[in-house]
């Protein structure tokens, strides 16, 4: 079983939903990063999506554009990223991260390369945004091999036949993308993903965890009755980004932040 | 013009794509879920139709009286003498409504937009050609048009902006990382994600997910089947050298394409090699770069070690992209056409010396193709014949180039 199988099982038994955090990693700078994540690891966070910058990030918003831009700028690369997560496996073995990004990362370094080092770095699964199913198979191959999953999504506009392709694939869990947009839109509507995801239970007895448009502790916790968790990453983005010039005060707002999308997740 | 639909070429034995869009290891579909089923619908359509005798004549019928086709296939004598090696012709795509190719393309996929009942189009664009071309098929379907283009290219294209602007479009300026045509595709698809039930994009190159470097190359391989029939017609025989400015790729494929079988016919693009390939300041991927996945299809970019795209350069706008259509890179792979690379300034002189010799004023782009000429031409025997894709003309340009000439205007 691997690290997000194990925290997801101790989630659904003790009837907790679960919380999941996206940041960008080396934004704003390459220090910033490790400590952040064991500070949404203090607020309530389950598991850490890192973000793994990419010059053309084509499904994100403008808050994680930018965030992508100021890593780069800030001088983050593939090996400082794999750093960073090993880092952080010194002082937690317990909390799984997830890298979230494009495959161009994967394309350059080598599909056996890449998920070599993430792997020896402590990563637990993969969510490759451009890489759909069909794509896929010589990736999965790979992280089947060093029991790390390679995560899938399901949106809006999936169909069933195609919600069946997806899951006989996921590792982990599904992420269900709440709208048709880019990360961080405005449009979110939570009446319209119960259907979806009631499809999707049907094909599937992986966690599901929803994301996309969601700002706020109270849209968490009326999204996250859908679902088994909810994934939090804009609003955490731009928090770090409003303190990119005090980087020493963003670990203790995003603790803040992200303790009151746990209370509230908790509240049900 | 010959019997072959506008679609197809005169291809036995060459079968790419494969029926997921591989050409060989590249093309695929690289997309954001979100659109998994948009492209699967756009893709059925258009199989559905590309043989539908209907749509092949409802296209056939608006490329003759709205567009102007057929082309001509012009023997360019003095820009022979000038060169002094081979027999040039030009097939004149500069004289289709709009000024280019692009138009080939954005009237075959109108008519996608109007049997899928969807009434937005939108589209990227970087010298505005193709931007131009979408926002003229819109205003005569009577449809909504949004066209992304990055803030830098919206400069230097200053008289495209505005024709889009009175054809009705609006112009969104793209101001995310290098602001040039990558970045308005990246917005264009996250345009596409955010209104995919109502909206059709037009991508107006051979790339992009699969279906669409299929499609696109098939809308413009009407430059091919025509120029294949009017060799065989005027000159008695194939041409033996077919020559084309490759940014993405569209007019290069469209010309390229019904010829791929005759093995005889050498077939030549060249893309932009801005300040030199040595400097690291151009826009030629296939001389200089790797594959690697980027707007949705494998091909070959321009990347740094960690698979960042980097900025790319060309005097000319349409061409400065980073990526190549992915039949390009397949057609480098196996060796059926070569690539080469012209600098900005060898540009510039072909587009003055056609301009002054032959009274034709090329885009900067296609005078890319034309300087090649002009520099291997020489070396050529005097009995071949050789075709070059004045892919569009230069009026669009004048403004560039009248800067460098220290003129305002």
């Amino acid at each position: 079983m691997s690290r997000i199988e194990g925290r997801l099982s101790e989630l659904r038994n003790a009837g907790r939903k679960a919380l999941v955090t996206f940041i960008t990693a080396g934004d704003p700078n390459v220090d910033a990063s490790v400590p952040a994540l064991h500070a949404l690891v203090r607020g309530g966070a389950d598991i850490l999506e890192l973000g793994m910058p990419f010059s053309d990030p084509e499904a994100e918003g403008p808050s994680i554009q930018r965030s992508s831009e100021r890593a780069l700028a800030g001088g983050i690369t593939l090996r400082r990223m794999f750093d960073m997560v090993a880092a952080f496996r010194t002082e937690d073995a317990a909390t799984p991260v997830v890298l979230m990004g494009y495959l161009n990362a994967l394309e350059r370094t080598g599909y056996p390369e890449f998920v070599e080092q993430a792997h020896g770095a402590g990563v637990d699964g993969l969510i490759i945004v451009n890489l759909p199913p069909e794509e896929a198979q010589p990736l999965k191959q790979l992280t089947d091999r060093c029991d790390m999953n390679l995560i899938f999504m399901v949106a809006p506009t999936t169909t069933e036949e195609r919600m069946q392709l997806i899951v006989e694939q996921a590792g982990g869990f599904v992420y269900y993308v709440s709208l048709k947009g880019v990360t961080g839109a405005n449009h979110l509507r939570p009446d319209s993903i119960p259907d979806q995801v009631a499809a999707l239970r049907r094909h599937t007895n992986h966690p599901i965890m929803i994301g996309f448009g969601i700002k706020d502790a109270a849209a968490a916790r009326s999204v996250s009755r859908y679902g088994d968790g909810v994934v939090v990453g804009s609003v955490l983005v731009d928090t770090m980004a409003d303190l990119a010039d005090d980087p020493t005060a963003i670990p203790v707002a995003l603790q803040n932040q992200i303790a009151e999308f746990r209370a509230a997740l908790d509240s049900d | 013009m010959s019997n072959e639909s506008p679609e197809q070429g005169s291809n036995a034995g060459y079968a790419v794509p494969d029926e997921t869009g591989h050409f060989g290891r590249y093309g695929g579909r690289f997309v954001a879920e979100t659109l998994m089923h948009a492209l699967d619908e756009l893709d059925d359509l258009y199989r559905e139709l590309k043989d539908d005798p209907a749509f092949r004549d409802e296209l056939a019928d608006d490329l003759r009286r709205y567009v102007g086709r057929p082309t001509p296939l012009y023997f360019a004598e003095r820009f022979t003498e000038a060169v002094g090696g081979p027999r040039i012709y030009l097939k004149r795509e500069d004289l289709n409504h709009t000024g280019a190719h692009k138009v080939n393309n954005t009237v075959g996929q109108a008519l996608l937009a109007k049997r899928m009942g969807k009434p937005r189009l939108i589209a990227e664009t970087g010298a505005g050609q193709h931007g131009v071309a979408t926002a003229t098929v819109a205003a005569r379907l009577g449809l909504k048009c949004d066209v992304y283009m990055g803030s830098e290219d919206i400069k230097r294209q200053s008289l495209n902006v505005y024709r889009m602007k009175l054809l009705g479009a609006r112009v969104i300026p793209v101001t995310s990382g290098s602001r040039t045509l990558k970045d308005a595709m990246n917005e264009a698809m996250r345009d596409w994600v955010t209104n995919v039930d109502d909206t059709h994009y037009i991508i107006g190159t051979v790339a992009g997910p699969h279906p669409y470097p299929m499609m696109v190359r098939d809308f413009q391989s009407i430059i091919g089947t025509e120029t294949r029939a009017q060799c065989l017609q005027d000159l008695g025989r194939l041409p033996d050298v077919l020559v084309a400015c490759v940014g993405g790729g569209s007019n290069a494929i469209g010309l390229f394409y019904p010829f791929i079988a005759d093995q005889q016919v050498r077939l030549v693009g060249v893309e932009a090699g801005g300040l030199g390939i040595e400097t690291g300041r151009h826009a030629a991927p296939l001389a200089a770069g790797v594959p690697g996945v980027l707007h949705g299809n494998r091909t070959y970019l321009m990347e740094d070690d960690d698979g960042q795209i980097i900025e790319t350069h060309s005097i000319s706008a349409g061409l400065d992209y980073p990526g190549v259509g992915p039949e390009h890179s397949y057609l480098k792979d196996i060796g059926r056409a070569e690539y080469a690379s012209v600098t900005d300034d060898e540009a510039l002189n072909a587009f003055r010396q056609l301009t002054r010799i032959e009274g034709i004023m090329p885009a900067l782009e296609s005078s890319h193709a034309l300087a090649w000429v002009q520099r291997e031409g020489p070396a050529m025997d005097r009995d071949i014949c050789l075709v070059i894709n004045l892919s569009g003309r230069g009026d669009k340009d004048i403004l560039t180039v009248a800067e460098l000439d220290g003129i305002e205007l």
